[in-house]
C-alpha cells in the first residue's frame, strides 16, 4: 500500500546516502593494498636444516649472549632493560620465545642483516648504526650457521604462548598498553607507596625518551588501537609496516600468522573488552523491541479500526 | 475568583480541583485534534522526541564518569566508560548512534514538511522554530563531538573555530576569544563541555516546547493539504461519528500509531548500536588528540557534509571573489537559507509535491543535489577522478554547490510564482 | 490624568534604561570570563637556536600551540625568495607558521618534491611557502620573531621580521 511505497523511497535514499558517505567515500580515501600473506616474499629461502646442538654453541661463540639473555637456558640478560635502552635505544629481547613467535626464514635473514630485514635500514648509517650488528659468523658458511642458531632457538621455544605473553614479547619493548597496566618495562607491579610508583614511572619515562631518540617518533600506546584500526589493517601493518605507513620507524618484526592472531586477540581483549557482552545483549534488546512493536501494532490497529 | 474546593471524589478529582488536570488532559491529549488523513511520516516528530530523550538520559550516565580535562577526557571515555562502567559501553554507543541518527530523522522530517508544503500559510513559525531546532541540534552535536578528545574531535574544532578568523577586523581576535587560547586546548574543551551539557540542552527543551505550541493554532497538516474546520470535525468525533470525522485525538489514536513507528525505528536503531556503529563512532576518533599531527583525512560528521562541501566547493575565483571567500559566503548562506524557505516559495498552494507539477521535479532534484553535496563533502577533493591527465574531481562538488543555489534562489521562486499565477492570485 | 500618565511613562522609561545599563555591564563581565587567562597570554614566547640547524634541515617547533616550520635553504637546491626568507649572514631560513591558510591543517614538507603538501584539501606551497595550487588563499604566514645573535624568539616582533612582513601584504602574523 501507499505507506510501504513511502517506506521504500525512504530506505532507498537513506541507503544511497549511507553508501556514498561510507563505503564509497572511504574507498576513495585509501588505496588498495595487498593484504598480509606472512610469506616475506622479498626474503630468499635459506634451505639448510640446521643443527640445534651446533646452534647452542654458536649463540655464545658468535657473541649473541653479549646482549641477549636466554631465560630458559639460564643465561641472564647482561644489562637491565632501562640501562640497555640508554645504551642502544631499546632493550635487546630475551631469546627464549623467538623461535615460537617469528618466522624461521625471517629469523635467519634477520640475524644476517638486522636493519635490512626490519625494513628500516634507511634510518641508520655509519654515524647512527643499528644497535644489533650484522652477523660476523665464526668462519664457516654464514647461511648454515644462522640455520643452526635458528634451529636451536626453535628447539628451546615453547609450543604455545598466551596472547598477552605474545604481545609483551613481540611488541612490548616499544608499545605500552596502559589500559592493561603494561609498560615498556613489562607489567606494572603493585606499588607499596606513592614514591615507589613515581620511581617506576620515572624509569618508564626515561626509557621512552631513549626510544624517542632511537626511533625519532614515539610508538603509540596500543590500548584502544583495535577501535582505531580494522583487524585487516593491523594484520597488514604488522606484516609490513612500510606498506601502510611509508617511512615509518616501526620495524617489520617477522611475526608468523599465528603470533599475529595472538597479538591482535590480546589487543581486542583490552580495547574492546565488552564485545561479547555487546553482541549478546543487543539481540536481546531487539527481541524485546520486536515484542513491543507487535503489541504496539495490535493496540494501534484496534484504535484505528474505530476511526476508518 | 478563588477556586471552590469541595470534598474530593477521588484522587483524580482532588488533583483536578487544584491543577485543572482534566482540562489539561483534554487540551494536550484527548481533545487535541490531528487530521486523520496522514501517513507514518507524521510520526517523525515523536521519533525525534524519543531520540532527544535517549540522548538526554544516556548523556546523564555518561556525565557521571566523563572528565572534561584534556589530560583525562579520552581515557575517561575509552577506558572508564567503555571498559569499566557497567553498561557504560551501552550508553556511549547509544549516545553516539542517536546523535547521528537524529539528524537522519531531522532531514526526513524537514523534507516531509517541504514535500507537503507544511511551512507556509500560517505554519511559518512551526517551520522557523523547527529550523532553529536544527541549528541547536547542530551546535549540540558539534560541541559534543569535541568531548571524547580524539583526533577528529580536535581537528574538527580547530578547522571550524578557524573559520571565524575570516570575519573582517575582529576575526583573529574572535578566534582566540572563542578558544580561550591561541589554539584549541583545555579552555576550549571545558567551555564546549558547558555548552553541550547545560546551555544547549536547556535551550533545546525550550525550543521544543515552543515548536509544539506553534502547532496548535495552525494545526498539523494532512496528506492532501486540505484546509477544513477543525472545530466542526472535532464535534463530529465527540458525537461518536468517529469514521466520518476528519480528525483524531492526539491521545490515544495519533500516538498509538506513533508508538508503533517508534518501535520499528528502535529495532533499526539498536541494530546500529550493536552491529553497525562506525559511521557514528569514527575510528579516527579512537586516536587521542594530537595537535602536532593532522590526520590524513579530516571530515565532519555525515550530517554536516552537505554544507561542508558548499564551503570547499568553490575552487576558482568568480567575479573577482577568491574561492575561499566564495566558500565562506556560500557556507553562511547555506546554513540559513532554509529559514527563509516560506518566502522563497512564492505560491500559496498547500498540496503534496506530486500534485504540484514542476515543484515535484524541483523537490527530487533538491534531494539528489543535497545527497550529492554530502557524498562529495566526504570524497577527497583532489586526485579521485582523473580524465586523460586532468583532475576533474573538484568539478563534482562544484556542480552540486552551484546547483544548490540555483535550485533555491532561482528555480524555486520561478516555479512557485508561476504556480501562484495559475492558482489565480496573491498569497 | 494625562500628566500622571506621562510621568509614569517617563519613570518607566528611566527605570527600563537603568535596568538595560545593568544588563550591558553584566554582559561585559560575561564576555571577559570567556577571555583567555592571563597565564595563557603570557606564555606566548618560544626560543630557537638557529645555529643548530644544518643546511637542508627541516625543523618543527611549537609556538602558541602552532607548529612553526623552519627550513634552512642555503647550500641546497631549494628555491630562495628575498621577500619571504629570513637571512642570517649567509644562512637562508624559511620561517613560517605551519598551518595551511585554507582551513588550518598542518601541511607536510616533501623535500624530494620540493613542496609542502596539505592532505586535507590538496593545497600546495613551494619552498618559499607560497601557495601554488588548490584552495589556500595566501602563502603560509610569517610569525612575529626577533633575532638576537643566532637566537630567534617567536612572539616578539623584531625589525628584520617587521620589514619582511611588510613585503607580504596578505600576511596574518598572529
Amino acid at each position: 500500500m501507499r505507506e510501504l511505497k513511502i517506506l521504500g523511497v525512504l530506505v532507498v535514499f537513506t541507503l544511497l546516502v549511507y553508501y556514498g558517505v561510507e563505503p564509497y567515500a572511504h574507498s576513495k580515501m585509501h588505496h588498495h593494498v595487498e593484504p598480509a600473506n606472512f610469506q616475506f616474499n622479498d626474503l630468499k629461502a635459506i634451505d639448510y636444516k640446521g643443527d640445534p646442538a651446533k646452534g647452542k654453541q654458536l649463540i655464545v661463540n658468535a657473541g649473541c649472549t653479549g646482549c641477549h639473555g636466554i631465560k630458559v637456558a639460564k643465561i641472564p640478560a647482561p644489562m637491565p632493560a632501562d640501562a640497555a635502552a640508554a645504551s642502544f635505544g631499546v632493550a635487546p629481547p630475551d631469546l627464549s620465545n623467538v623461535g615460537y613467535l617469528y618466522d624461521a626464514k625471517f629469523l635467519k635473514h634477520f640475524i644476517l642483516n638486522p636493519a635490512h630485514t626490519f625494513l628500516n635500514a634507511k634510518k641508520f648509517n655509519a654515524k647512527k648504526p643499528f644497535p644489533m650488528p650484522g652477523f660476523y659468523g665464526v668462519g664457516g658458511d654464514k647461511n648454515k650457521e644462522v640455520s643452526d642458531i635458528v634451529a636451536y632457538l626453535k628447539s628451546i621455544a615453547p609450543k604455545e604462548m598466551e596472547a598477552k605473553e605474545t604481545f609483551i614479547a613481540a611488541c612490548g619493548r616499544c608499545h605500552g598498553v596502559k589500559y592493561d597496566k603494561v609498560t615498556q618495562l613489562g607489567e606494572m607491579p603493585k606499588f607499596k607507596s606513592d614514591t615507589e610508583k613515581l620511581a617506576y614511572e620515572l624509569k618508564v619515562s626515561k626509557y621512552k625518551e631513549h626510544l624517542l631518540k632511537y626511533l625519532a617518533a614515539t610508538p603509540p600506546d596500543l590500548s584502544i588501537i583495535v577501535r582505531a584500526k580494522s583487524k585487516e589493517h593491523l594484520e597488514t601493518f604488522i606484516d609490513n609496516p612500510q606498506k601502510l605507513l611509508k617511512g615509518t620507524s616501526m620495524p617489520r618484526v617477522g611475526l608468523t600468522k599465528e603470533s599475529t592472531e595472538k597479538v591482535i586477540s590480546y589487543l581486542e581483549s583490552v580495547g574492546d573488552s565488552k564485545k561479547v557482552e555487546r553482541e549478546s545483549l543487543i539481540p536481546k534488546i531487539i527481541g524485546f523491541l520486536i515484542i513491543f512493536t507487535l503489541f504496539a501494532y495490535l493496540w494501534k490497529s484496534k484504535l484505528w479500526r474505530e476511526v476508518h | 475568583m478563588m477556586a471552590e474546593i469541595r470534598k474530593a471524589k477521588g484522587i483524580m478529582d482532588w488533583l483536578d480541583q487544584r491543577l485543572a488536570t482534566e482540562t489539561l488532559t483534554k487540551v494536550l491529549m484527548t481533545e487535541y485534534w490531528i487530521p486523520k488523513n496522514i501517513n507514518f511520516l507524521w510520526a517523525m516528530g515523536v521519533i525525534l522526541t524519543t531520540m532527544f530523550g535517549i540522548l538526554f538520559i544516556s548523556g546523564l550516565f555518561l556525565l557521571m564518569y566523563y572528565k572534561p580535562d584534556t589530560k583525562l577526557a579520552f581515557d575517561s571515555v575509552n577506558y572508564t566508560i567503555m571498559q569499566e562502567v557497567y553498561y557504560g559501553w551501552l550508553w556511549r554507543h547509544m549516545h553516539a548512534v542517536a546523535a547521528s541518527v537524529v539528524f537522519l530523522v531531522i532531514y526526513i522530517h524537514m523534507f516531509v514538511a517541504i514535500y507537503y508544503g507544511s511551512y507556509k500559510k500560517g505554519r511559518e513559525m512551526i517551520w522557523i522554530s523547527g529550523m532553529l531546532l536544527f541549528v541547536l541540534f547542530s551546535a549540540a552535536g558539534f560541541s559534543g563531538y569535541m568531548l571524547p578528545w580524539g583526533q577528529m574531535s580536535y581537528w574538527a574544532a580547530q578547522v571550524i573555530t578557524n573559520l571565524f578568523g575570516a570575519i573582517p577586523f575582529i576575526g583573529p581576535d574572535l578566534v582566540v576569544w572563542i578558544r580561550g587560547n591561541f589554539f584549541v586546548s583545555d579552555p576550549t574543551l571545558t567551555r564546549f563541555f558547558m555548552l553541550h551539557v547545560l546551555l544547549f540542552p536547556i535551550i533545546i527543551i525550550a525550543a521544543i516546547v515552543f515548536h509544539f505550541y506553534s502547532l496548535r493554532i495552525p494545526h498539523v497538516n494532512n496528506q492532501e493539504g486540505e484546509h477544513f474546520d477543525f472545530d466542526e470535525e472535532a464535534e463530529k468525533y465527540k458525537a461518536g461519528k468517529k469514521k466520518e470525522s476528519k480528525v483524531i485525538p492526539f491521545w490515544p489514536v495519533f500516538l498509538s500509531k506513533d508508538l508503533f513507528v517508534v518501535g520499528v525505528f528502535l529495532i533499526f536503531y539498536f541494530y546500529l548500536v550493536g552491529f553497525n556503529y562506525e559511521f557514528a563512532m569514527d575510528p579516527i576518533n579512537f586516536e587521542p588528540a594530537n595537535y602536532m599531527k593532522t590526520p590524513t583525512h579530516i571530515y565532519p560528521e555525515w550530517y554536516f557534509l552537505w554544507s561542508y562541501e558548499v564551503l570547499r566547493g568553490f575552487f576558482f575565483p568568480i567575479a573577482g571573489l577568491k574561492p575561499f571567500t566564495l566558500g565562506l559566503l556560500g557556507f553562511a548562506i547555506a546554513n540559513i537559507v532554509f529559514f527563509i524557505l516560506p518566502w522563497l516559495d512564492r505560491s500559496p498552494v498547500v498540496a503534496p509535491a506530486h500534485k504540484r507539477g514542476a515543484f515535484n521535479i524541483w523537490f527530487w532534484l533538491m534531494l539528489i543535489d543535497m545527497i550529492g553535496l554530502a557524498v562529495y563533502g566526504k570524497v577527497p577533493p583532489n586526485g579521485v577522478y582523473v580524465l586523460g591527465g586532468t583532475d576533474i574531481t573538484p568539478w563534482f562538488g562544484f556542480t552540486f554547490t552551484v546547483g544548490f543555489f540555483i535550485l533555491l534562489f532561482i528555480a524555486l521562486p520561478m516555479i512557485t510564482i508561476r504556480e501562484r499565477k495559475r492558482a489565480g492570485g496573491a498569497k | 490624568m494625562a500628566i500622571e500618565k506621562s510621568r509614569r511613562d517617563f519613570l518607566g522609561l528611566a527605570f527600563g534604561s537603568v535596568a538595560a545599563v545593568g544588563g550591558v555591564l553584566a554582559l561585559g563581565a560575561m564576555k571577559a570570563t570567556w577571555d583567555p587567562l592571563p597565564s595563557v597570554m603570557a606564555a606566548g614566547f618560544t626560543t630557537v637556536d638557529l645555529s643548530t640547524i644544518k643546511p637542508g634541515e627541516f625543523r618543527k617547533v611549537v609556538w602558541r600551540g602552532k607548529p612553526i616550520f623552519i627550513l634552512r635553504k642555503d647550500k641546497t637546491k631549494f628555491k630562495k625568495c628575498d621577500n619571504r626568507d629570513t637571512k642570517l649572514s649567509e644562512k637562508d631560513f624559511l620561517v613560517v607558521i605551519g598551518l595551511c591558510t585554507h582551513l588550518g591543517c598542518i601541511p607536510e614538507w616533501l623535500p624530494d618534491q620540493n613542496k609542502f603538501y596539505c592532505a586535507c584539501h590538496g593545497g600546495e606551497y613551494d619552498a618559499c611557502a607560497v601557495n601554488t595550487f588548490g584552495p589556500p588563499p595566501r602563502p603560509l604566514d610569517i610569525p612575529p620573531y626577533k633575532i638576537t645573535g643566532t637566537k630567534m624568539v617567536l612572539g616578539e616582533l623584531g625589525s628584520k621580521c617587521k620589514a619582511l612582513i611588510a613585503k607580504n601584504p596578505t600576511n596574518k602574523a598572529s
